[in-house]
């Protein structure tokens, strides 16, 4: 048995097929094709959360996404416990486990309820009111508890084992709702071939004819038709029909977000299957018709479990077989309730009254509810509701005041009337129109290639709505290219029909203070909350809302918005459109971080770039560090080695025999044609017209304002031909900014420029014996000083593979980088390995690098220069073409306040205890004796412990640094200050002899 | 996430192809080293940033590479039209007149 | 011009070390879609104005396309129009088009590149929905037909797209965005069966 609230001769579910569940840790049984909601309701579970603020006993108000109440945690296991799932579109699976939120120790019992009678203290604007004092408090005491109060469900706690995807995807017409307008739309743009795409967030399409017991199409029961149109359309190669997928936004240019949900509502997902998918619609036309959604009542504790929106009971009914009581209440301003009283009224369900707040209402289905001998009252209001963990009376009253009477009841069906769901339409910045007569925001002046059809138009009836969607998705696919049309319109032979109601509060909803009528259900915000917002002087829709929370929950105000509106309108005093709508945003349902990050997560957060010669490093056990988005070694540790000690070593080696070092990753830019040295003139400082073939040069880039923007040696292999080297990290941006220039400042200069860095791996081989590890594999090159001297390139062959080998050194050893085409880097380097080993050479990472660079005095950009650093601040003056007239930043280095005196000058530091490194980026002071703050005159940007110096080094940005040379300056720090001597920046090999040494 | 027209590939691309580059029609001068110091600060430092119509450079980094011309609305963020680099300024915009 | 450096640039050498392209022989397959990275071929990113075109044509021994978004190919070579002055040759019969255009006078800029460049398959009818889960453009054969080649986004990084047949695509990367491109065009595949 599926619960003892299930009518076996309603609904469409299969009774057959049971699915078992647990709720709170107590099995239940559920028929396949229940919603959570639908298997707990008929189990006779209302009770089935506690409200955010005020901890209130909650249950079932909707039967889909709207829900405020209820919101449930579903754990499947350790990793996968999912917060603030809506249990209305939680589809049932045989096994599940969920768990109720926001309550201690339990549901039925909840500490957290003593809020509710303190609710005084909660009325709105408390968090602008309270908590402001003292102010030390705030971070001490009221953040930490409200952080803990606050919040819903409990986040999981361990890494998200799922898996999500995506898919870009165009459409010429892009279907957003599947009830029977959508679907409309959908068959008569389909009819014409164009690429249709028809999404729904329910798991069957149909929207309101899932209730709608009185629709007939084309001769069949409104969700009949229903099925057997989709099944037509997903068989069309030009359709794709998607369940379970949520239009949460719509962005510029027809843009639309859709999340679907694969395998949520499956018993054992298969590992191929992703939790979900995002889907990212470009359509050439947008149809909406995303229906409408039901308004409650707003009267005195019109929370309690068992109070729910009419068209939601319907559903339960008739689609899921469920009878959400058996003495049921009725309280509308609205017919459509009574076709909820009539439809459960025919299953056998008591419905004690109808209290119809309208005092002369005709038609049909009051005629029908009372020649089925329902209590019909008009003028009359629910001004309370009775029992706390389950509704258990209403208590009637004439609208104007009068005698009470109390109905017993263990269910209300409410309805206020419809809102038509434009947020599709609002967040495709489209403005709304409100209907005086209606009473109703309906879709305005359009922004985008979009229609609106059906219930989200205003559009009352099905009939009206289903020509009205099928002309609009025929008009749709013309406008997108559609050729053809035929087909036919699907023809509505019966229907139902209503529209109009009441918006705000009910006569039940106060003016006593301490009444709760709920507009807001989960935030938990009253009408009387509402008058006091505008009482305390909030006058915008949009100070009200933010004061006291209306429509800021999850639910984005879905039943609430327009009640909080009407409410704040009438106590302004001002018609409602004057008040103003607020802005719908997107997302319109929450949307899982997961979905929204998709792939990109583990390997595919970011790429990871590595070198050919990486696999080798990673053998050797190189420790590597992140340069960018690549990985470089960083050190090569030997028998439990330390860092320290690997980098002393690998320092040491280099310059007593040779290193082999991965350059791979530097930029590399090959410049191309007869303009290519007037090309290097400008974008570099140095001249390079007098280069001659065969020669190299370490150049300078600057950004037009003057400062050093990368460097590099540049060699030029032909007339015609440089390549250029950059910095790893400055490799893309000084691609774009040479290309920027030579586009659109020089583009009378016949030169092209093209990415070689992953063309040639770089092996530079550094140290004395580096001439000898190298000769022996080379051909056709003069491996002499005469042939090969510093600072000059040469094409021939290493191993029998092309390499352009340069003559150079970022150490101040004899030095060579031999770039070879990237697939044979690794075989190269192994062959220089073996090489090497001959000689004592070792693998060495960018930290010894790094030192050995310092130990020279040469500069790393972005470590030493920070982007305000001059050629000259630097001391890099020589490398700027005196005679030049022009190159990028030659105006920029000019300013006054580049030339003044007192700049920042880069220098050597040494401290006067050799055996302390300073920490980079420490502030430099001339007395450490004056008074804090002290006046700071530079930092330190480099600083090492070197071994081959037998000391630590230090470059730093010091004012008028080349003027202090011997001077003693201070580096204050925590535990003390630290003294140092100005020096030049050349801490080894002054002299440069070592270069061909 | 916007289309944009790219003039050289002469169709609608999207928008994560593409980088902006900033205000367009700022002529750097052939004889930057000899401009003042003022007329050097109205190049490098002085930009419109109007509310409405902007001109602007744009590249299509991930497609052609081309650095070309774009006219956006700062308001609507909409696209107005675009032109190759090294175009005059259009002296009409399109819908203009309407 | 630049004929020296050009000649010398050719990889057509007897090495006596391997090559070891990256990721050779990996593939992924899935029910609608196999992923599998091409051998090595011979390539060049080729500029030149327009005046050029002509001999360069005549040089590589194809039509260069002109029109954006094509490419040609003939006898196991193809450039694809990447830029109004910009083309990617790929040969993948043996034949080295560096050296082809080293005898070209007219203004062009040649730069070989077959190592920069990694070739990904991807084939099948989930081809174009495997692509599209990192790939913003349309795929559908009126928009992106036979032939098709761009230059655009997948995922995180750059790829260069062609379309060989109605369900097959040749995705190049450079090299050190193999591992990424590939990775995803794997995960892609699993899902593309939809």
């Amino acid at each position: 048995m599926s619960g003892a609230f299930r009518i076996p001769s309603a609904g469409r579910l299969k009774q057959a097929k049971t699915a078992g569940f647990s709720f709170d840790g107590r099995s239940y049984t559920g028929i396949e094709g229940d919603t959570l909601a639908s298997a707990l309701l008929a189990n006779g579970v209302h009770l089935v959360g506690r409200s955010f603020k005020y901890h209130r006993p909650r249950g079932f108000l909707s039967a889909g996404v709207e829900e405020p109440n209820a919101l449930v945690q579903i754990v499947r296991d350790d990793a996968r416990k999912t917060p603030n799932v809506r249990a209305t579109v939680q589809e049932l699976y045989d096994g599940l486990a969920a768990n109720s939120q926001n309550r201690w120790p339990s549901l039925a019992f909840d500490v957290g309820a003593v809020n509710d009678i303190a609710s005084p203290m909660f009325s709105a604007g408390f968090y602008y009111k309270t908590f402001m004092w003292p102010k030390a408090a705030w971070k001490s005491l009221y953040e930490p508890r409200i952080r803990e109060a606050a919040g819903l469900g409990v986040s999981p706690d361990k890494p998200d084992p799922d898996h999500y995807s995506s898919r870009y995807a165009h459409c010429d017409v892009l279907v957003l709702g599947g009830g029977a307008a959508g679907i409309a739309a959908a068959l008569a743009a389909a009819e014409t071939g164009v690429l249709v795409i028809l999404a729904d967030e329910q798991a069957e399409f149909g929207g309101s004819l899932r209730f709608e017991s009185g629709a007939k199409i084309d001769g069949q029961d409104g969700f009949g038709w229903a099925q057997a149109a989709i099944a037509k359309l997903s068989a069309m190669d030009n359709v794709r029909v998607l369940s379970r997928t949520t239009a949460f936004g719509y962005y510029a240019q027809n843009f639309v977000g859709l999340v679907e949900r694969v395998s949520d509502h499956l018993k054992a997902p298969g590992h191929d299957l992703p939790r979900e998918r995002l889907w990212q619609v470009r359509a050439k036309r947008v149809v909406l018709a995303s229906g409408a959604i039901e308004r409650h009542m707003v009267f005195a504790d019109n929370d309690r479990p068992g109070i729910m929106l009419a068209g939601a009971a319907r559903t339960f009914l008739n689609h899921y077989g469920v009878a959400v009581g058996r003495n049921v209440g009725v309280y509308t301003a609205n017919d459509s309730a009574y076709a909820a009283a009539i439809d459960l009224k025919k299953a056998g369900v008591n419905v004690a009254a109808i209290v119809d707040l309208r005092d002369h209402p005709t038609g049909p289905v009051i005629d029908e509810a009372r020649a089925l001998g329902i209590e019909v009252n008009f003028g009359r209001a629910v001004i309370r509701a009775g029992g706390k963990l389950r509704v258990s009376s209403m208590t009637v009253q004439p609208k104007n005041g009068g005698g009470e009477r109390t109905i017993p009841v263990d269910a209300i069906l409410m309805s206020a009337g419809w809102t038509p769901s434009v947020h599709l339409f609002s967040q495709s910045r489209g403005k709304v129109a409100f209907n005086d007569e209606t009473k109703r925001f309906v879709p305005g002046t359009y922004a985008q290639d979009c229609v609106s059809v059906g219930a989200c138009n205003g559009t009352d009836g099905l009939s009206a709505s289903v020509d009205e969607a099928y002309a609009a998705g025929a008009k749709a696919a013309k406008d997108a290219g559609a050729k053809i049309a035929k087909g036919t319109k699907p023809k509505v032979d019966a229907s139902e029909s209503w529209s109009r109601g009441m918006l705000g509060a009910a006569p039940g909803a106060g003016p006593d203070k301490t009444v709760k009528a709920f507009v807001d259900f989960q935030n938990d915000v009253t009408a009387k909350d509402i008058r006091q917002a505008v009482h305390e002087g909030m006058r915008s829709i949009e100070h009200v809302k933010r004061f006291t929370t209306n429509g800021m929950a999850t639910d984005q105000g879905k039943t609430s918005n327009m009640h909080g509106l009407a409410i704040a309108a009438e106590t302004l005093g001002k018609p409602i459109p004057e008040v103003g709508l607020t802005t719908f945003r997107a997302p319109y349902t929450p949307v899982t971080f997961g979905a929204i990050v998709s792939h990109a997560r583990g390997p595919l957060f970011d790429p990871t770039r590595k070198t050919a010669i990486h696999p080798w490093a990673a053998a050797q056990g190189a420790v590597f560090e992140d340069v960018g988005q690549w990985k470089r070694a960083w050190y090569f540790p030997k028998g439990g080695e330390d860092m320290h000690a690997a980098v002393d070593r690998e320092c040491v080696a280099v310059r007593t025999k040779a290193g082999l070092f991965d350059a791979s990753t530097l930029g590399k830019i090959e410049v191309v044609g007869p303009d290519a040295a007037k090309f290097m003139e400008l974008l570099y400082t140095n001249p390079w017209e007098k280069l001659e073939p065969g020669r190299c040069r370490y150049g300078i880039m600057l950004r037009e304002d003057g400062f050093i923007y990368d460097d590099g040696v540049v060699g030029r292999l032909t007339p015609d031909r440089f390549h250029v080297t950059t910095t790893t990290g400055g490799a893309p941006r000084v691609m774009n900014h040479m290309e920027d220039y030579l586009q659109t400042e020089f583009p009378h200069l016949n030169v092209w420029l093209t990415s070689i860095t992953e063309q040639w791996a770089v092996i530079a081989v550094q140290g004395p014996k580096s001439r000898d590890i190298i000769a022996p594999l080379v051909e056709g090159i003069d491996m002499s000083d005469e042939g090969l001297p510093h600072m000059s390139v040469r094409e021939g062959k290493i191993c029998g593979v092309p390499t352009r080998l340069f003559r150079m050194s970022f150490t101040g050893e004899r030095g060579f980088e031999v770039n070879v085409p990237a697939d044979y880097g690794r075989a190269v380097w192994e062959a220089l390995w073996a090489e090497g080993q001959k000689h004592g050479a070792v693998a060495y990472g960018t930290e010894a690098m790094h030192v050995l660079r310092a130990e020279k005095g040469y500069i790393i950009v972005g470590q030493d220069t920070d982007g305000t650093v001059t050629p000259n601040d630097a001391g890099l003056d020589w490398a700027v073409g005196k005679k030049k007239t022009d190159f990028v930043g030659i105006r920029g280095m000019a300013r006054p306040d580049l030339v003044a005196k007192g700049r920042k000058q880069l220098v050597g530091l040494k401290t006067k205890d050799p055996k302390v490194v300073l920490e980079e980026g420490a502030q430099i002071v001339e007395n450490p004796q004056q008074a804090i703050p002290m006046k700071m005159i530079g930092h330190v940007t480099s600083s090492y412990w070197s071994e081959n110096c037998g000391r630590s080094i230090a470059l730093a940005l010091v004012a008028g640094g080349r003027d202090r040379m011997g001077d003693t300056l201070y580096v204050p720090m925590p535990n003390g200050v630290i003294e140092v001597e100005v020096t030049g920046m050349v801490f080894f090999d002054e002299t440069g002899g070592r270069l061909n040494g | 996430m916007l289309l944009i027209r790219c003039p050289y590939c002469e169709e609608e691309r999207p928008e994560l192809e593409f980088r902006n580059a900033g205000e367009a029609h700022i002529a750097r001068s052939a004889n930057i080293a000899g401009e003042s110091d003022d007329d050097f600060e109205k190049f490098f430092f002085i930009r419109s940033n109007p509310k409405g119509i902007i001109y602007e450079r744009w590249r299509h980094m991930h497609g052609c590479a081309r650095f070309f011309n774009a006219v956006r609305d700062t308001v609507t963020d909409k696209f107005v039209m675009t032109y190759k680099a090294g175009e005059p300024k259009p002296s009409k915009l399109p819908g203009a007149a309407k | 011009m630049a004929k020296a450096a050009a000649k010398k640039a050719t990889t057509v050498a007897t090495p006596s070390v391997e090559r070891r392209p990256a990721l050779i022989g990996r593939s992924t397959t899935a029910p609608s879609v196999k992923v599998e990275i091409l051998p090595p071929a011979e390539r060049i990113s080729l500029r030149a104005p327009e005046a050029s075109v002509a001999a360069l044509s005549k040089a590589l021994g194809l039509t260069l396309p002109k029109k954006p978004k094509t490419s040609a190919l003939k006898a196991g070579r193809t450039a694809l129009w990447l830029g109004p002055d910009e083309w990617l040759v790929i040969d993948e019969a043996g034949n080295d088009p560096l050296a082809d255009c080293t005898g070209v006078s007219a203004l062009h800029s040649a730069v070989g590149i077959s190592h920069r460049n990694i070739a990904i398959s991807v084939a099948g009818t989930g081809a174009a929905a495997t692509i599209n889960s990192g790939c913003p453009q349309d795929l559908s054969l009126e928009t992106f037909p036979v032939g098709a080649a761009s230059r655009t986004i997948l995922g995180k990084t750059e790829i260069v797209l062609l379309r060989t047949a109605d369900n097959a695509f040749r995705v190049e990367c450079w090299r050190s965005f193999s591992d990424y491109v590939f990775t995803f065009l794997s995960e892609g595949a699993r899902d593309a069966a939809v």
